[in-house]
């Protein structure tokens, strides 16, 4: 209840927040648009989702066989496997791995579960600079954020936002350098990031995707952070989550073909890179040691659930570009790594009922989630099971209820008609005056926002049975 | 222990304990006989048609297209492209055999040969092949192609043989493979247009940490 009346607090700050509601209002004109386009200029495209749900729910169905594959597949390739059962445990290997590398400087490109298991705070706890080289991630970073987006971290900030924060982080750089322009900030963090990619001694990345068959960690970007972040420093590590492996190559390219196209409306990202271990015999770059952390976190409990299909994501974030409700609050207000409509089939699986099934309340159920979704996971569905599980709770009550008293009485017709006859003619009595009401008991927080429209005065039924009367010979 | 741990729960959610058999004969066969998925018709076209689309998603992505008819013309059209920009007649390249072969004293630039450095301001590459469905160029990492030469330096060029380009990432990908006996490259870059970021303010700048700018030299495509 407490969380709930914290996100009810975030998302009246949201609608009252001029400068957000400004960046949100170019998501339609942008993602959407652009979107929208690609998916027109590819006719296959309706086809190419049915494909890509169908190689995930395949991948779901034989995940611990694929995952051993992967593995083994791997290792081969001269990486080396970790297992990780919880977030903590994650951090745990992944903190080893750097102390063991000595390493002061960490770099690393935008991956999701690194924010989920926390992973950045748990490093700089020990000391290490960790720097994130996705410039909406350094952004973020540096403003003490979290991602409002799930490939677009800092999508809550305009350019002069962008530009403050610069002065003060870049200190050392001249107070009258001129920032207006968004070439000058890219430009600037370029110069700032590239020391740090040239002196890290670890690189972390996510995965996009892995491929069982070869051992491969599929990585894409358009700024090819994640290349300099996994070709420069000794050791690169990938963490990626156990329901990120695909069976074979030629099952990744659909895949891929959906990504870019769903997610910022490319045909293709800049950046698609293919990396099988560590630097090899003749090799003149590249790191020594590669390490993959694959992590559960909670992920094979949904196997067993109804939710298994909202393991299928790709993380491409049409979802959340395409919804009502994001498009009017923006991430931050979920409070929730993942926000959006995957987000609120999400993180209450991830984190519990209790912390987050509210967050499954913030739906129009309008469905556009759905439609876009490239791999059709029913987004709507899955929402309506976390609200059917939260009516169960038992700080439900009064819900529940009202609810089976609702229920009880639609069943019982001899009951419902006086009922609902004697509602009509109040709720017709009191409005009568202006045909509106202003205010429902038990309703406030309803009419607060709009009207009533006062009801005629007479039920349906009443109406139909004289209507029937009189007909009659 | 957590190894056991994940996969004994991904069993049992799955509830496969007593069809590991039969599942990972599956699994066996799908590895054995990969799917091959329906593929975008704009992969299935005549090897001219294909080099045009190719061409003409260089264009959109904004990559610089340098055609040449023969090898022996790709060293004195480097250093005309890179004269034309005012840039620095450098480059850094890899051993690799193709490039090895060019008439580099042919052009006055001064070449130099191995792994990306701080400072480079140029980085030449091969490409495996050229995939026409979204103009992507396809590399491969190895002794003779560092990775860092397509990241560190601002300008990356690129040579691609025209009668490399295909339709599919799917072809390309096997033509990789071809080259090294089936083994994949420790990177295999799939590159299509150069850096660029769309992280502040939603507008698209270039050069966000990889090049600014990429060059494709064609050979063979007249």
């Amino acid at each position: 209840v407490k969380r709930a009346a914290a996100f009810e607090a975030g998302v009246a700050a949201a609608l009252a927040n001029p400068s957000l509601q400004a960046a949100l209002a170019d998501v339609p004109a942008g993602f959407v648009a652009a979107r929208a386009r690609a998916k027109a200029a590819l006719p296959e495209f309706e086809a190419l989702r049915r494909t890509g749900r169908d190689i995930r729910d395949h991948t779901l169905a034989h995940l611990d066989v694929y995952l051993e594959t992967f593995e083994r597949n791997a290792e081969h390739a001269g990486s080396r496997v970790h297992w990780a059962a919880s977030g903590t445990d994650a951090c745990d290997i992944i903190l080893g791995i750097c102390r063991e590398a000595g390493a002061r400087v960490v770099t690393k490109s935008k991956s999701m579960v690194s924010e989920e298991v926390g992973l950045r705070a748990r490093l700089e706890a020990a000391v290490l600079d960790v720097v994130e080289t996705d410039l909406g991630e350094y952004i973020i970073q540096i403003r003490g954020e979290t991602p409002s987006h799930i490939i677009a971290p800092a999508i809550h900030l305009r350019a002069g936002d962008v530009a403050d924060e610069f002065r003060r982080r870049h200190s050392h750089l001249g107070a009258e350098r001129d920032l207006s322009a968004p070439e000058a900030l890219v430009g600037e963090a370029r110069a700032v990031l590239r020391e740090k990619f040239l002196s890290a001694e670890v690189g972390i990345t996510g995965a996009n995707f892995l491929v069982a068959e070869t051992g491969s960690a599929i990585i894409v970007t358009n700024e090819g952070n994640a290349d300099l972040t996994m070709s420069l420093p000794k050791v690169h590590i990938v963490l990626a989550s156990i329901d990120k492996v695909v069976p074979t190559l030629n099952d990744a390219w659909p895949l891929l073909r959906l990504l870019a196209r769903s997610a910022t409306g490319q045909e293709f990202t800049a950046y698609t890179t293919l990396v099988t271990g560590p630097r090899r015999a003749g090799d003149i770059d590249g790191p020594e040691a590669c390490h993959v952390v694959i992590v559960d976190n909670g992920r094979s409990e949904l196997l067993r659930s109804k939710l298994r299909p909202v393991l299928r994501c790709i993380r491409c974030g049409a979802c959340m570009n395409h919804c009502p409700v994001y498009c009017a609050i923006g991430g931050h207000a979920y409070d929730s790594v993942y926000p959006g409509p995957i987000g609120a089939v999400l993180t209450p699986a991830l984190a519990g009922l209790p912390e987050a099934g509210h967050l499954a309340q913030a739906s129009t159920f309008c469905g556009r989630c759905e439609e876009v979704c490239p791999v059709e996971i029913p987004l709507v569905s899955l929402m309506r099971h976390w609200r059917e599980m939260a009516i169960e709770e038992p700080g439900s009550w009064r819900s529940r209820t009202l609810l089976r008293a609702w229920a009880w009485l639609a069943q019982h017709p001899r009951a419902y008609r006086p009922v609902a006859s004697m509602a009509a003619g109040t709720l017709a009595l009191l409005g009568r005056a202006r045909g509106r009401l202003s205010a429902l008991p038990f309703g406030k927080r309803w009419t607060r926002h709009r009207d009533f429209p006062a009801p005629q005065g007479r039920t349906f039924q009443a109406l139909y049975a004289r209507r029937k009367r009189e007909a009659a010979p | 222990m957590n190894r056991a741990q994940i996969v004994g729960a991904i069993r049992s959610a799955l509830d496969a304990e007593s069809s590991q058999a039969a599942r990972r004969a599956i699994v066996a066969d799908r590895l054995a006989h990969p799917l091959a998925h329906p593929r975008p018709a704009r992969t299935r076209r005549i090897a001219a048609e294909l080099v045009q689309q190719f061409k003409d998603y260089q264009r959109t992505l904004g990559v610089d297209l340098i055609e040449v008819g023969t090898a022996a013309e790709v060293p004195a059209a480097i250093s005309g492209y890179l004269l034309g920009l005012a840039l620095p007649l450098r480059l850094r390249r890899g051993a690799d055999p193709l490039l090895a072969g060019l008439p580099w004293e042919s052009a006055s630039l001064v070449v130099d040969i191995g792994a990306a450095q701080d400072g480079d301001t140029v980085g030449l590459s091969r490409a495996v092949a050229g995939a026409a469905e979204t103009g992507t160029l396809v590399l491969a990492s190895g002794a003779d192609n560092p990775v860092t030469l397509g990241f560190l330096p601002d300008t990356h060029i690129v040579v691609l043989r025209a009668d490399t380009i295909v339709g599919s990432y799917e072809e390309a990908c096997a033509m990789v493979l071809a080259e090294t006996g089936g083994a994949m490259p420790r990177t295999l870059n799939l590159i299509t247009g150069a850096s660029r970021t769309g992280d502040i303010g939603g507008k698209i700048v270039m050069g966000a940490h990889g090049p600014r700018r990429l060059a494709v030299v064609l050979l063979g495509s007249g």
